[in-house]
């Protein structure tokens, strides 16, 4: 039995260190930062997604939807805005305010008509747009994506995000013809070659994208007075969108922990019992 | 020579102890394998362990089995359309609405004086479900009635200002129901139901 | 061994039930059904594979309760209503998406611990024949609602794999236009797919009881191979065996839990995050694990009838290995070279499994160029899994056919019992009896 398992680990070994081949990695891999969601004991910073949110509301939701997410998430457990004094957070008085700012389409109850209303914490955030052709049509042709799954969405999450928004502010390499109403993102998965009219060797790796660099050191002014560098409103904003990919992520954490200890008592438990019931047979 | 035949009869001998104790090895193991009340621990006296493990594996079961009852609760955005604010200003003297509210229909109507009159001259007026007009309307707020539209008889929606005593007759089977929505005749047993409120304001009310 | 009943009942109310609807016999036959006493924990995997079934037809169930079977509504139904608003939504999918994975993986490690132990051979074939159609029905299951999200991996997975019927010639694309109710994957496969979702779980849970039912006539197979001769080689089902397939549940679960609290994103594919679109297909289409090492099979032959040919050949070669297999000897345990050849296989197996997640012409040793041949270079994914599926199916035949005549295995133990007992009893009980 462990000769057959040790000649089973060993080939499995050697087909590990034969290595998965990395797919033609033709981006920069998302860069390598710290959140303080990360790992099993990971919690979102609630003041981080507060400013994540200023940024969103600021900037992003200019072009980009969220029609997943309600306003009255932002008042929910783990979310930017949650008040324990309102466990229900369609009665937060921050929520409300948020909500109030927001018109929402609606019809006029007495005539039919489509009309505008201020938000309450059961609507979803509206999108900029009416439909996707409006959005093409106001974005030269493209699409810019929903942003409720936008984490979840893209391999490497919250820091393909990060990189995103501050990979294009660098602007293109000399040598690279850059379409028009494109922009050269180096954390973009894309095809150089036929853009890069300098040596093929060292063709940059990276792709074009159709948003214009989003973000500018102070382009948002923090409530709580935090130095609103580039590098610190893309990371809010990554973090901001993480939870609102995955806002149920502390309860899956916290749930998680009490899961796991239980099965380890239990499986202890259960090996000892099996010990037990087994002992007066030969096996 | 009786040295050899006193060796193996030694010989014979330990083969015999030993063959003994196979047998008593076998036996055991045959008893505890072929019998299975034998091998099964002891009814009347379980060992400590299995209980333990049998309480754990119980506990764990319940906690398991509630998220997947509770699921079954109204979800999130259904309790978010838990409330509504409603503006009383639509609504004319005399006049009634009838609005959707937990996707039920309610009745918001602004009485004439005279009919908050006669709804409280029958405040003591024999009837199946007695109740005075001041406990189902909010103090200071006398010419709003809110109930819910659903007569108590079989649920449909009654007819505003008809009906002897001016409130709401039930075009189903009859029943009449007057400006304070309790019942006076028919086959309904209970008043039109009332409901959790807050009025916010004199022409604002909140609803749930 | 299936003979007749030995229960007796306890109780006059028993005795009533018991001569209309004899179920409290049945499953007092079922748990001191006489189990050989050897069996290792390869052989706890029957019983996880039960709990993966109940955990997912409870959690589907429960999903169902919530789920909008429509084009327009299905991803919001998932991503936002389950996920964010209904009560521990987030978890029950987690559980029934993770737990596809993790019955798969149960699944497979269960057909390994068969092929090696000979559980396929004589007297059990039909038992082995049942465990392939349910492993079939799993795959069908599993790929119909992978569906039912309708992300992008959803349709587009759909999309090619359907596409796939219509390499039939002639009836080719009267089938695909059958299934998919129109002119493309589109509202009315969904619907199906959801409906045949639903039921095909059941079908699978009928098809187990007569797994486990073929299961009890001959009786459990174990590690040497030999027949059960005596009652003394057996021990009965509960409370022996609960046990232990109990410990092995908890343990599995571990697994399970980490998958599903840490890394609920990491078995799926972060392009089903994104809601169906017709008009562009994502730029990498991949299954789900458990069916890459098909997938890749599949892109291996040029031809398409040729590959989906290739690909149902490699499900059947599981359905006849029992004819196949010609060893008069059961275990690999006394099989030296047979077991050699197996542990290569799977690791074919592996390797096929990680072709199907890679782009075909993705270099398996990065920046080593070499020739190109039918179409492909050889350093490249698309050559290994050719080189991979060759050994898949010449591990069946000629290897697995020849072995069975030519080998010379070692001795095989006589029976289970003395000879093999590396646990004795602890001494003290030994000496009581």
């Amino acid at each position: 039995m462990a000769r057959n398992l040790s000649i089973l680990a060993l080939a499995l070994g050697a087909l590990c260190l034969a290595g998965p081949a990395l797919a033609d990695s033709n981006e920069l891999a998302p860069p390598d930062i710290h959140w303080s969601f990360e790992g099993p004991f990971g919690s979102y910073d609630q003041e981080q997604l507060q400013r994540g949110y200023k940024v969103y509301r600021e900037v992003c939701a200019t072009c980009h939807s969220m029609n997943m997410v309600a306003f009255r998430n932002l008042g929910d457990p783990g979310g930017p805005f949650w008040d324990p004094k309102y466990p229900n957070p369609n009665d937060n008085p921050v929520v409300k305010t948020i909500a109030a700012d927001y018109q929402v389409a609606d019809i006029d109850r007495d005539t039919g008509d489509a009309i505008k209303r201020p938000g309450t914490s059961a609507d979803y955030f509206p999108a900029p747009f009416a439909n996707e052709p409006a959005a093409r049509a106001s974005n030269s042709g493209a699409l810019p994506p929903d942003m409720s799954l936008l984490a979840k969405a893209r391999e490497g999450g919250a820091a393909y995000i990060y990189g995103i928004v501050t990979g294009d502010t660098a602007g293109a390499p000399h040598g690279l013809i850059v379409p028009v109403g494109k922009y050269y993102d180096p954390y973009m998965a894309g095809d150089m070659s036929a853009f890069w009219k300098g040596d093929p060797a060292r063709t940059p790796i990276g792709g074009f994208i159709a948003m214009p660099p989003p973000l500018i050191a102070n382009k948002v002014a923090y409530d709580d007075g935090t130095k609103a560098t580039l590098k610190q409103e893309a990371k809010d904003v990554a973090a901001f969108l993480q939870w609102a990919a995955d806002p149920k992520m502390e309860q899956r954490k916290q749930m998680g922990l009490g899961v796991m200890i239980f099965l380890l008592l239990f499986s202890a438990i259960l090996y000892a019992s099996y010990r037990k019931v087994w002992e007066s047979v030969g096996h | 020579m009786a040295g050899r035949a006193a060796a193996v009869g030694a010989r014979l001998a330990r083969e015999k102890e030993n063959k003994r104790g196979e047998l008593k090895v076998a036996e055991s193991l045959a008893q505890t394998a072929s019998d299975p009340s034998l091998g099964a621990p002891d009814p009347s006296r379980r060992d400590f362990i299995n209980i333990v493990a049998v309480s754990a594996a119980v506990g764990g079961a319940a906690v398991v089995a509630w998220p997947l009852i509770d699921q079954m609760n109204p979800a999130a955005d259904t309790l978010a359309l838990a409330s509504l604010e409603f503006d009383l200003s639509k609504v004319a003297l005399g006049q009634e609405v009838t609005i959707a509210w937990r996707k039920q229909p309610v009745f918001i109507r602004h009485r004439t004086p005279k009919e908050i009159a006669a709804a409280v001259a029958d405040d003591h007026a024999p009837m199946k479900d007695p109740a005075t007009d001041a406990s189902r309307t909010k103090p200071g707020h006398q010419q709003w009635l809110i109930v819910l539209a659903s007569c108590t008889h079989l649920g449909c929606v009654p007819t505003f200002a008809q009906g002897q005593y001016g409130g709401w007759l039930c075009p189903c089977h009859g029943s009449v129901y007057d400006t304070s929505a309790r019942i006076r005749k028919g086959p309904a047993p209970k008043n039109l139901f009332l409901f959790d409120y807050k009025f916010l304001g004199d022409t604002k009310v909140k609803l749930g | 061994m299936s003979g007749p009943s030995t229960y007796e009942p306890k109780w006059a109310i028993e005795r009533w039930l018991d001569a209309r609807l004899p179920i409290v016999r049945f499953s007092a036959d079922l748990m001191s059904f006489p189990t050989p006493r050897n069996l290792n924990y390869w052989w706890t995997f029957g019983g996880i594979l039960a709990f993966c079934l109940a955990v997912q037809i409870v959690t589907g169930i429960v999903l169902a309760m919530h789920y909008d079977a429509s084009a327009a509504g299905a991803f919001r139904s998932v991503e936002q209503h389950i996920m964010r608003d209904v009560n521990y939504g987030w978890l029950i999918r987690g559980l029934h998406a993770t737990g596809a994975s993790m019955f798969f993986l149960a699944v497979y490690i269960h057909i390994l611990r068969g092929i090696y132990y000979g559980s396929f051979k004589a007297p059990r074939e039909v038992l082995w024949l049942l465990g392939c159609v349910i492993y079939v029905l799993m795959m069908a299951t599993a790929f119909m609602g992978y569906v039912l999200p309708w992300g992008q991996m959803s349709f587009w997975g759909a999309k090619v794999i359907t596409n796939l019927l219509g390499a039939f010639p002639l009836v080719g694309k009267t089938i695909t236009t059958l299934l998919w109710g129109g002119y493309s994957v589109d509202e009315p496969t969904l619907n199906r797919f959801f409906s045949l979702h639903y039921l095909l779980p059941f079908v699978i849970a009928a098809v187990v009881a007569l797994h486990i039912w073929a299961l009890h006539v001959p009786g459990n197979n174990n590690p040497t191979g030999v027949n059960v001769k005596a009652k003394t080689d057996t021990v009965a089902f509960h409370p022996y065996y609960t046990v232990k397939d109990g410990f092995a549940i908890s343990v599995f679960l571990i697994l399970f839990a980490v998958f599903v609290f840490y890394l609920p994103e990491a078995l799926s594919k972060a392009d089903n995050a994104i809601p169906a679109n017709p008009l562009q297909t994502p730029p990498h289409i991949v299954p789900e694990w458990y069916l890459l090492p098909f997938y890749a099979i599949l892109r291996a032959i040029p031809d398409k009838l040729m590959g989906v040919l290739a690909l149902g050949g490699a499900v059947l070669m599981l359905f006849i290995l029992p004819w196949l297999d010609r060893s008069k000897v059961r275990s690999m345990r006394y099989r030296p070279t047979a077991r050699l050849y197996f542990f290569i296989w799977i690791v074919a197996c592996l390797a096929l499994g990680w072709c199907g997640s890679q782009e075909p012409q993705g270099q398996v040793i990065p920046g080593i160029a070499g020739p190109t041949l039918i179409d492909y270079d050889i350093n490249s994914v698309t050559w290994l899994s050719r080189i991979a599926a060759l050994y898949y199916f010449a591990y069946f035949f000629p290897i697995t056919f020849f072995l069975g005549v030519w080998e010379k295995p070692l001795p095989v133990p006589d029976s289970i019992y003395t000879p093999v007992l590396p646990h004795p009893p602890t001494a003290a009980i030994a000496e009581k009896g």
